[in-house]
Protein backbone atom coordinates (compact mmCIF):
# COMPACT_ATOMS: atom_id res chain seq x y z
CA UNK A 1 0.00 0.00 0.00
CA UNK A 2 2.78 2.44 0.81
CA UNK A 3 4.26 2.83 -2.68
CA UNK A 4 2.27 5.48 -4.70
CA UNK A 5 2.42 9.27 -4.48
CA UNK A 6 5.74 10.05 -6.11
CA UNK A 7 6.54 13.64 -5.23
CA UNK A 8 3.64 14.64 -3.02
CA UNK A 9 4.36 16.14 0.36
CA UNK A 10 2.64 13.74 2.79
CA UNK A 11 1.42 16.60 5.02
CA UNK A 12 -0.26 18.28 2.03
CA UNK A 13 -1.78 14.96 0.98
CA UNK A 14 -3.24 14.41 4.46
CA UNK A 15 -4.64 17.94 4.39
CA UNK A 16 -6.22 17.37 0.98
CA UNK A 17 -7.65 13.96 1.98
CA UNK A 18 -9.23 15.59 5.02
CA UNK A 19 -10.87 18.15 2.73
CA UNK A 20 -12.40 15.37 0.64
CA UNK A 21 -13.46 13.39 3.70
CA UNK A 22 -14.75 16.34 5.70
CA UNK A 23 -16.93 17.54 2.82
CA UNK A 24 -18.57 14.12 2.74
CA UNK A 25 -18.81 13.87 6.53
CA UNK A 26 -20.33 17.29 7.19
CA UNK A 27 -22.74 17.20 4.26
CA UNK A 28 -23.65 13.60 5.14
CA UNK A 29 -24.39 14.69 8.70
CA UNK A 30 -26.42 17.69 7.54
CA UNK A 31 -28.49 15.59 5.16
CA UNK A 32 -29.05 12.95 7.84
CA UNK A 33 -30.72 15.64 9.97
CA UNK A 34 -33.71 15.25 7.62
CA UNK A 35 -34.22 11.62 8.53
CA UNK A 36 -37.82 11.31 9.69
CA UNK A 37 -38.66 14.94 8.85
CA UNK A 38 -38.93 15.05 5.05
CA UNK A 39 -42.06 16.26 3.28
CA UNK A 40 -42.84 12.82 1.81
CA UNK A 41 -41.66 9.29 2.55
CA UNK A 42 -39.81 8.78 -0.75
CA UNK A 43 -37.78 11.92 -0.19
CA UNK A 44 -37.02 10.95 3.38
CA UNK A 45 -35.59 7.66 2.13
CA UNK A 46 -33.70 9.34 -0.71
CA UNK A 47 -32.09 11.85 1.64
CA UNK A 48 -31.12 9.12 4.11
CA UNK A 49 -29.60 7.07 1.28
CA UNK A 50 -27.62 10.06 0.04
CA UNK A 51 -26.34 10.69 3.56
CA UNK A 52 -25.38 7.03 3.85
CA UNK A 53 -23.35 7.14 0.63
CA UNK A 54 -21.56 10.26 1.83
CA UNK A 55 -20.74 8.78 5.24
CA UNK A 56 -19.44 5.64 3.50
CA UNK A 57 -17.20 7.73 1.29
CA UNK A 58 -16.03 9.60 4.41
CA UNK A 59 -14.71 6.33 5.81
CA UNK A 60 -12.58 5.79 2.72
CA UNK A 61 -11.15 9.32 2.56
CA UNK A 62 -10.52 9.80 6.26
CA UNK A 63 -9.30 6.22 6.58
CA UNK A 64 -6.68 6.95 3.93
CA UNK A 65 -5.83 10.31 5.56
CA UNK A 66 -5.10 8.52 8.84
CA UNK A 67 -3.04 5.88 7.05
CA UNK A 68 -0.93 8.45 5.17
CA UNK A 69 -0.50 10.52 8.33
CA UNK A 70 0.84 7.43 10.09
CA UNK A 71 0.06 8.51 13.64
CA UNK A 72 -2.47 5.79 14.31
CA UNK A 73 -5.56 7.92 13.75
CA UNK A 74 -8.56 6.13 12.23
CA UNK A 75 -11.46 7.58 10.24
CA UNK A 76 -13.45 7.49 13.49
CA UNK A 77 -10.88 9.36 15.56
CA UNK A 78 -10.56 12.00 12.83
CA UNK A 79 -14.33 12.41 12.68
CA UNK A 80 -15.03 12.44 16.41
CA UNK A 81 -11.97 13.86 18.07
CA UNK A 82 -11.00 16.94 16.06
CA UNK A 83 -12.35 20.37 16.90
CA UNK A 84 -13.80 22.85 14.40
CA UNK A 85 -10.52 24.52 13.46
CA UNK A 86 -9.12 21.16 12.34
CA UNK A 87 -11.98 20.50 9.94
CA UNK A 88 -11.27 21.17 6.27
CA UNK A 89 -14.74 21.08 4.70
CA UNK A 90 -16.14 23.79 2.46
CA UNK A 91 -18.33 26.41 4.13
CA UNK A 92 -21.10 25.44 1.69
CA UNK A 93 -21.66 21.98 3.21
CA UNK A 94 -22.02 23.30 6.76
CA UNK A 95 -24.76 25.79 5.79
CA UNK A 96 -27.93 25.06 7.76
CA UNK A 97 -30.53 22.92 6.00
CA UNK A 98 -33.23 25.60 5.84
CA UNK A 99 -36.29 24.31 3.99
CA UNK A 100 -36.39 21.26 1.72
CA UNK A 101 -35.69 23.42 -1.35
CA UNK A 102 -32.65 25.00 0.26
CA UNK A 103 -31.31 21.54 1.18
CA UNK A 104 -31.76 20.32 -2.41
CA UNK A 105 -30.17 23.47 -3.88
CA UNK A 106 -27.13 23.06 -1.59
CA UNK A 107 -26.94 19.42 -2.61
CA UNK A 108 -27.08 20.27 -6.31
CA UNK A 109 -24.40 22.98 -6.11
CA UNK A 110 -22.14 20.53 -4.28
CA UNK A 111 -23.00 17.47 -6.42
CA UNK A 112 -22.14 19.35 -9.62
CA UNK A 113 -18.67 20.03 -8.20
CA UNK A 114 -18.30 16.61 -6.52
CA UNK A 115 -19.11 14.79 -9.78
CA UNK A 116 -16.53 16.79 -11.76
CA UNK A 117 -13.90 16.36 -9.03
CA UNK A 118 -14.38 12.59 -8.66
CA UNK A 119 -14.46 12.13 -12.40
CA UNK A 120 -11.03 13.78 -12.64
CA UNK A 121 -9.74 11.83 -9.63
CA UNK A 122 -10.39 8.48 -11.30
CA UNK A 123 -7.23 9.34 -13.29
CA UNK A 124 -5.17 10.20 -10.19
CA UNK A 125 -1.52 9.11 -10.10
CA UNK A 126 -2.18 7.77 -6.59
CA UNK A 127 -3.99 4.44 -7.07
CA UNK A 128 -5.54 4.67 -3.59
CA UNK A 129 -7.18 7.98 -4.51
CA UNK A 130 -8.22 6.70 -7.96
CA UNK A 131 -9.94 3.64 -6.57
CA UNK A 132 -11.94 5.57 -3.95
CA UNK A 133 -12.99 8.02 -6.67
CA UNK A 134 -14.01 5.21 -9.05
CA UNK A 135 -16.24 3.80 -6.33
CA UNK A 136 -17.72 7.13 -5.21
CA UNK A 137 -18.34 8.59 -8.67
CA UNK A 138 -20.94 5.92 -9.41
CA UNK A 139 -22.91 6.90 -6.33
CA UNK A 140 -22.52 10.62 -6.86
CA UNK A 141 -23.85 10.31 -10.43
CA UNK A 142 -27.15 9.31 -8.83
CA UNK A 143 -26.95 12.17 -6.32
CA UNK A 144 -26.45 14.70 -9.11
CA UNK A 145 -29.20 13.23 -11.24
CA UNK A 146 -31.63 13.45 -8.38
CA UNK A 147 -30.69 16.90 -7.07
CA UNK A 148 -30.72 18.41 -10.59
CA UNK A 149 -34.08 16.80 -11.25
CA UNK A 150 -35.62 18.25 -8.09
CA UNK A 151 -34.08 21.69 -8.53
CA UNK A 152 -35.71 21.79 -11.98
CA UNK A 153 -39.08 20.53 -10.75
CA UNK A 154 -39.20 22.91 -7.81
CA UNK A 155 -37.76 25.87 -9.74
CA UNK A 156 -40.09 25.35 -12.68
CA UNK A 157 -42.92 24.56 -10.27
CA UNK A 158 -45.45 26.71 -8.45
CA UNK A 159 -44.96 30.40 -7.68
CA UNK A 160 -44.20 29.47 -4.08
CA UNK A 161 -41.65 26.73 -4.88
CA UNK A 162 -39.97 28.88 -7.53
CA UNK A 163 -39.59 31.81 -5.11
CA UNK A 164 -38.08 29.53 -2.47
CA UNK A 165 -35.61 27.99 -4.92
CA UNK A 166 -34.48 31.39 -6.15
CA UNK A 167 -34.03 32.53 -2.57
CA UNK A 168 -32.02 29.38 -1.82
CA UNK A 169 -29.80 29.91 -4.85
CA UNK A 170 -29.19 33.56 -3.96
CA UNK A 171 -28.33 32.82 -0.34
CA UNK A 172 -26.05 29.85 -1.09
CA UNK A 173 -24.27 31.45 -4.02
CA UNK A 174 -21.65 33.34 -1.96
CA UNK A 175 -20.51 29.94 -0.60
CA UNK A 176 -19.86 28.33 -3.98
CA UNK A 177 -16.68 30.15 -4.96
CA UNK A 178 -14.49 28.37 -2.41
CA UNK A 179 -14.62 24.97 -4.12
CA UNK A 180 -13.25 26.43 -7.36
CA UNK A 181 -10.36 28.39 -5.84
CA UNK A 182 -6.80 27.01 -5.71
CA UNK A 183 -4.44 27.27 -2.77
CA UNK A 184 -1.03 25.81 -1.92
CA UNK A 185 -2.39 22.37 -1.01
CA UNK A 186 -4.33 22.17 -4.28
CA UNK A 187 -1.28 23.19 -6.27
CA UNK A 188 0.87 20.58 -4.52
CA UNK A 189 -1.69 17.88 -5.36
CA UNK A 190 -1.95 19.01 -8.98
CA UNK A 191 1.84 19.09 -9.35
CA UNK A 192 2.03 15.46 -8.18
CA UNK A 193 -0.82 14.49 -10.51
CA UNK A 194 -2.95 13.42 -7.55
CA UNK A 195 -5.85 15.82 -8.07
CA UNK A 196 -7.00 18.46 -10.56
CA UNK A 197 -6.69 22.15 -9.82
CA UNK A 198 -10.07 23.35 -8.56
CA UNK A 199 -10.12 26.22 -11.05
CA UNK A 200 -9.88 23.69 -13.88
CA UNK A 201 -13.27 22.36 -12.76
CA UNK A 202 -14.89 25.79 -13.00
CA UNK A 203 -15.91 25.77 -16.68
CA UNK A 204 -17.68 22.41 -16.34
CA UNK A 205 -19.35 23.41 -13.08
CA UNK A 206 -20.53 26.70 -14.55
CA UNK A 207 -22.02 24.84 -17.52
CA UNK A 208 -23.86 22.26 -15.38
CA UNK A 209 -25.26 25.02 -13.17
CA UNK A 210 -26.26 27.23 -16.11
CA UNK A 211 -28.04 24.39 -17.97
CA UNK A 212 -29.89 23.25 -14.88
CA UNK A 213 -30.93 26.74 -13.75
CA UNK A 214 -32.13 27.58 -17.26
CA UNK A 215 -34.45 24.56 -17.14
CA UNK A 216 -35.44 25.45 -13.60
CA UNK A 217 -36.28 29.01 -14.78
CA UNK A 218 -34.01 30.39 -12.05
CA UNK A 219 -31.61 33.29 -12.44
CA UNK A 220 -27.95 32.52 -11.72
CA UNK A 221 -26.65 35.37 -9.51
CA UNK A 222 -23.99 37.58 -10.99
CA UNK A 223 -20.68 37.03 -9.25
CA UNK A 224 -20.35 38.95 -6.04
CA UNK A 225 -18.51 38.54 -2.77
CA UNK A 226 -17.45 34.95 -2.10
CA UNK A 227 -16.76 33.57 1.36
CA UNK A 228 -13.80 31.31 1.93
CA UNK A 229 -11.89 29.76 4.82
CA UNK A 230 -13.39 26.29 5.34
CA UNK A 231 -10.58 24.58 3.46
CA UNK A 232 -8.05 26.01 5.94
CA UNK A 233 -10.14 25.56 9.09
CA UNK A 234 -11.81 28.97 9.41
CA UNK A 235 -15.45 28.01 9.73
CA UNK A 236 -18.80 29.62 10.35
CA UNK A 237 -20.46 29.12 13.73
CA UNK A 238 -22.70 26.51 12.08
CA UNK A 239 -19.94 23.89 12.24
CA UNK A 240 -19.67 24.11 16.03
CA UNK A 241 -23.31 23.10 16.42
CA UNK A 242 -22.86 20.18 14.04
CA UNK A 243 -19.85 18.92 15.98
CA UNK A 244 -21.59 19.37 19.34
CA UNK A 245 -24.29 17.06 18.08
CA UNK A 246 -22.09 14.62 16.14
CA UNK A 247 -19.26 14.30 18.67
CA UNK A 248 -21.22 14.38 21.90
CA UNK A 249 -20.99 10.68 22.65
CA UNK A 250 -17.23 10.38 22.16
CA UNK A 251 -16.63 13.58 24.14
CA UNK A 252 -18.85 12.54 27.03
CA UNK A 253 -17.80 8.89 27.07
CA UNK A 254 -14.28 8.77 25.62
CA UNK A 255 -13.48 5.52 23.90
CA UNK A 256 -17.07 4.27 23.94
CA UNK A 257 -17.57 1.56 21.35
CA UNK A 258 -20.71 0.25 19.68
CA UNK B 1 -4.12 -27.50 9.19
CA UNK B 2 -1.48 -28.95 6.91
CA UNK B 3 -1.18 -28.00 3.24
CA UNK B 4 -2.50 -31.33 2.03
CA UNK B 5 -5.68 -31.03 4.06
CA UNK B 6 -6.78 -27.70 2.57
CA UNK B 7 -10.32 -27.83 1.28
CA UNK B 8 -10.49 -27.37 -2.44
CA UNK B 9 -11.04 -23.79 -3.71
CA UNK B 10 -14.06 -24.85 -5.79
CA UNK B 11 -15.53 -26.42 -2.65
CA UNK B 12 -15.07 -23.15 -0.76
CA UNK B 13 -16.84 -21.24 -3.54
CA UNK B 14 -19.72 -23.71 -3.18
CA UNK B 15 -19.87 -23.01 0.56
CA UNK B 16 -19.87 -19.28 -0.07
CA UNK B 17 -22.67 -19.69 -2.61
CA UNK B 18 -24.83 -20.85 0.28
CA UNK B 19 -24.32 -17.67 2.32
CA UNK B 20 -27.32 -15.38 1.78
CA UNK B 21 -27.13 -11.62 1.45
CA UNK B 22 -28.31 -10.32 4.84
CA UNK B 23 -30.68 -7.73 3.34
CA UNK B 24 -32.03 -9.71 0.38
CA UNK B 25 -31.77 -13.30 1.63
CA UNK B 26 -33.00 -14.88 -1.62
CA UNK B 27 -29.71 -14.03 -3.28
CA UNK B 28 -26.33 -15.43 -2.24
CA UNK B 29 -23.11 -13.47 -1.84
CA UNK B 30 -21.65 -15.19 -4.90
CA UNK B 31 -24.77 -14.42 -6.99
CA UNK B 32 -24.40 -10.79 -5.92
CA UNK B 33 -20.85 -10.83 -7.29
CA UNK B 34 -19.15 -9.32 -4.25
CA UNK B 35 -16.72 -12.20 -3.57
CA UNK B 36 -13.79 -11.27 -5.80
CA UNK B 37 -11.29 -13.93 -4.89
CA UNK B 38 -10.67 -17.03 -2.79
CA UNK B 39 -7.16 -18.37 -2.40
CA UNK B 40 -4.86 -20.17 -0.05
CA UNK B 41 -1.80 -18.23 1.02
CA UNK B 42 0.15 -20.88 2.88
CA UNK B 43 -2.15 -22.12 5.60
CA UNK B 44 -4.35 -19.04 5.51
CA UNK B 45 -7.46 -18.74 3.39
CA UNK B 46 -7.78 -15.24 1.92
CA UNK B 47 -11.23 -14.15 0.79
CA UNK B 48 -11.44 -10.87 -1.10
CA UNK B 49 -14.71 -8.98 -0.84
CA UNK B 50 -15.79 -5.75 -2.51
CA UNK B 51 -18.50 -3.52 -1.01
CA UNK B 52 -21.69 -2.81 -2.99
CA UNK B 53 -22.22 0.81 -1.91
CA UNK B 54 -19.66 2.79 0.11
CA UNK B 55 -22.02 3.20 3.05
CA UNK B 56 -23.90 -0.08 2.79
CA UNK B 57 -24.65 -1.00 6.42
CA UNK B 58 -24.74 -4.69 5.49
CA UNK B 59 -21.01 -4.71 4.72
CA UNK B 60 -19.85 -5.55 8.24
CA UNK B 61 -22.60 -8.14 8.64
CA UNK B 62 -21.55 -9.76 5.35
CA UNK B 63 -18.00 -10.03 6.66
CA UNK B 64 -19.24 -11.74 9.81
CA UNK B 65 -21.45 -14.12 7.84
CA UNK B 66 -18.55 -15.18 5.60
CA UNK B 67 -16.34 -15.72 8.59
CA UNK B 68 -18.95 -17.76 10.39
CA UNK B 69 -19.76 -19.90 7.34
CA UNK B 70 -16.11 -20.77 6.80
CA UNK B 71 -15.27 -21.37 10.46
CA UNK B 72 -18.27 -23.67 10.71
CA UNK B 73 -16.61 -25.69 7.93
CA UNK B 74 -13.43 -25.94 9.96
CA UNK B 75 -11.39 -23.17 8.39
CA UNK B 76 -9.77 -21.41 11.31
CA UNK B 77 -6.98 -19.50 9.57
CA UNK B 78 -8.88 -16.95 7.61
CA UNK B 79 -8.31 -13.42 6.40
CA UNK B 80 -10.86 -11.17 4.71
CA UNK B 81 -9.55 -8.42 2.47
CA UNK B 82 -11.48 -5.43 1.20
CA UNK B 83 -10.96 -4.61 -2.46
CA UNK B 84 -12.34 -1.36 -3.87
CA UNK B 85 -11.06 -1.62 -7.41
CA UNK B 86 -12.57 -2.44 -9.83
CA UNK B 87 -15.68 -1.07 -8.12
CA UNK B 88 -18.67 -3.37 -7.79
CA UNK B 89 -21.22 -3.20 -10.56
CA UNK B 90 -24.68 -4.73 -10.85
CA UNK B 91 -23.43 -6.30 -14.10
CA UNK B 92 -21.77 -8.89 -11.83
CA UNK B 93 -25.09 -10.19 -10.50
CA UNK B 94 -25.47 -13.73 -11.88
CA UNK B 95 -28.32 -14.94 -14.11
CA UNK B 96 -29.47 -17.14 -11.23
CA UNK B 97 -29.34 -14.12 -8.91
CA UNK B 98 -31.47 -12.06 -11.27
CA UNK B 99 -34.10 -14.79 -11.49
CA UNK B 100 -34.18 -15.09 -7.69
CA UNK B 101 -34.64 -11.33 -7.36
CA UNK B 102 -37.53 -11.33 -9.82
CA UNK B 103 -39.23 -14.25 -8.09
CA UNK B 104 -38.84 -12.40 -4.78
CA UNK B 105 -40.57 -9.29 -6.21
CA UNK B 106 -37.53 -7.13 -6.98
CA UNK B 107 -37.04 -6.15 -10.63
CA UNK B 108 -33.44 -7.09 -11.56
CA UNK B 109 -31.05 -4.48 -12.96
CA UNK B 110 -31.09 -3.62 -16.65
CA UNK B 111 -27.38 -3.64 -17.54
CA UNK B 112 -25.78 -0.54 -18.97
CA UNK B 113 -28.31 1.91 -17.55
CA UNK B 114 -26.38 3.30 -14.58
CA UNK B 115 -26.46 7.05 -14.04
CA UNK B 116 -23.28 8.58 -15.38
CA UNK B 117 -23.69 12.12 -14.12
CA UNK B 118 -24.25 13.60 -17.54
CA UNK B 119 -27.29 15.76 -17.91
CA UNK B 120 -28.08 14.29 -21.34
CA UNK B 121 -29.42 11.07 -19.83
CA UNK B 122 -31.64 12.89 -17.42
CA UNK B 123 -32.97 15.22 -20.09
CA UNK B 124 -33.76 12.22 -22.31
CA UNK B 125 -35.72 10.69 -19.49
CA UNK B 126 -37.60 13.88 -18.71
CA UNK B 127 -38.48 14.12 -22.39
CA UNK B 128 -39.72 10.53 -22.32
CA UNK B 129 -37.13 9.25 -24.79
CA UNK B 130 -35.19 7.07 -22.36
CA UNK B 131 -35.04 3.43 -23.41
CA UNK B 132 -35.02 2.16 -19.84
CA UNK B 133 -37.93 -0.26 -19.57
CA UNK B 134 -38.50 -1.94 -16.23
CA UNK B 135 -40.88 -4.88 -16.24
CA UNK B 136 -43.13 -5.37 -13.23
CA UNK B 137 -41.79 -8.42 -11.33
CA UNK B 138 -45.35 -9.44 -10.40
CA UNK B 139 -47.37 -9.24 -13.63
CA UNK B 140 -44.64 -8.70 -16.23
CA UNK B 141 -46.17 -5.50 -17.63
CA UNK B 142 -43.73 -2.89 -18.91
CA UNK B 143 -46.20 -0.10 -18.10
CA UNK B 144 -44.29 1.01 -15.02
CA UNK B 145 -43.23 4.36 -13.59
CA UNK B 146 -40.51 5.46 -11.23
CA UNK B 147 -41.63 6.85 -7.89
CA UNK B 148 -38.18 7.58 -6.51
CA UNK B 149 -34.63 6.89 -7.52
CA UNK B 150 -33.92 5.63 -4.00
CA UNK B 151 -35.73 2.77 -2.34
CA UNK B 152 -35.65 0.76 0.88
CA UNK B 153 -31.87 0.30 0.52
CA UNK B 154 -29.28 2.35 -1.42
CA UNK B 155 -29.16 -0.29 -4.18
CA UNK B 156 -32.84 -0.03 -5.05
CA UNK B 157 -35.24 2.46 -6.62
CA UNK B 158 -39.01 2.60 -6.05
CA UNK B 159 -41.32 1.87 -8.99
CA UNK B 160 -45.03 1.30 -9.53
CA UNK B 161 -46.80 -0.84 -12.12
CA UNK B 162 -49.61 1.10 -13.76
CA UNK B 163 -51.32 -2.14 -14.88
CA UNK B 164 -51.49 -4.21 -11.69
CA UNK B 165 -50.94 -1.07 -9.54
CA UNK B 166 -48.40 -2.80 -7.27
CA UNK B 167 -45.44 -0.79 -6.04
CA UNK B 168 -42.13 -2.66 -6.32
CA UNK B 169 -38.38 -2.25 -5.89
CA UNK B 170 -36.03 -2.06 -8.85
CA UNK B 171 -32.41 -3.10 -8.27
CA UNK B 172 -30.85 -0.10 -9.95
CA UNK B 173 -27.69 -0.21 -11.99
CA UNK B 174 -24.41 1.03 -10.65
Amino acid sequence: MAQATPAADPAALVEWLCRMGDNCLILGHRVSEWCGHSPVLEEDIALANTALDLIGQTQFWLGLAGEVEGKGRSADSLAYLRDAAQFRNLLLVERPNGDFGNTLMRQFLFDAWHMAMLDALTGSTDPRVAEIAAKAVKEVAYHLERSADLVIRLGDGTGESRARMQKALDSLWPYTGEMLLDDGVDRAMAAAGIAPLPQDLKAGWDRTVAETMAQATLAVPQTGYQHKGGKTGRHSEALGYILADMQFLQRAYPGAVW
Amino acid sequence: MSGAAHPDIAEIWRWLSQVPDPEIPVISLTDLGIIRGVEWQGDTLVVTVTPTYSGCPATSLITLDIEKALRDRGIDRLRLERQLSPPWTTDWISAQGRESLRAYGIAPPVDGTAADGRLAGRIARLAGTSNLVIACPRCGSTATERLSQFGSTPCKASYRCTDCLEPFDYFKCI
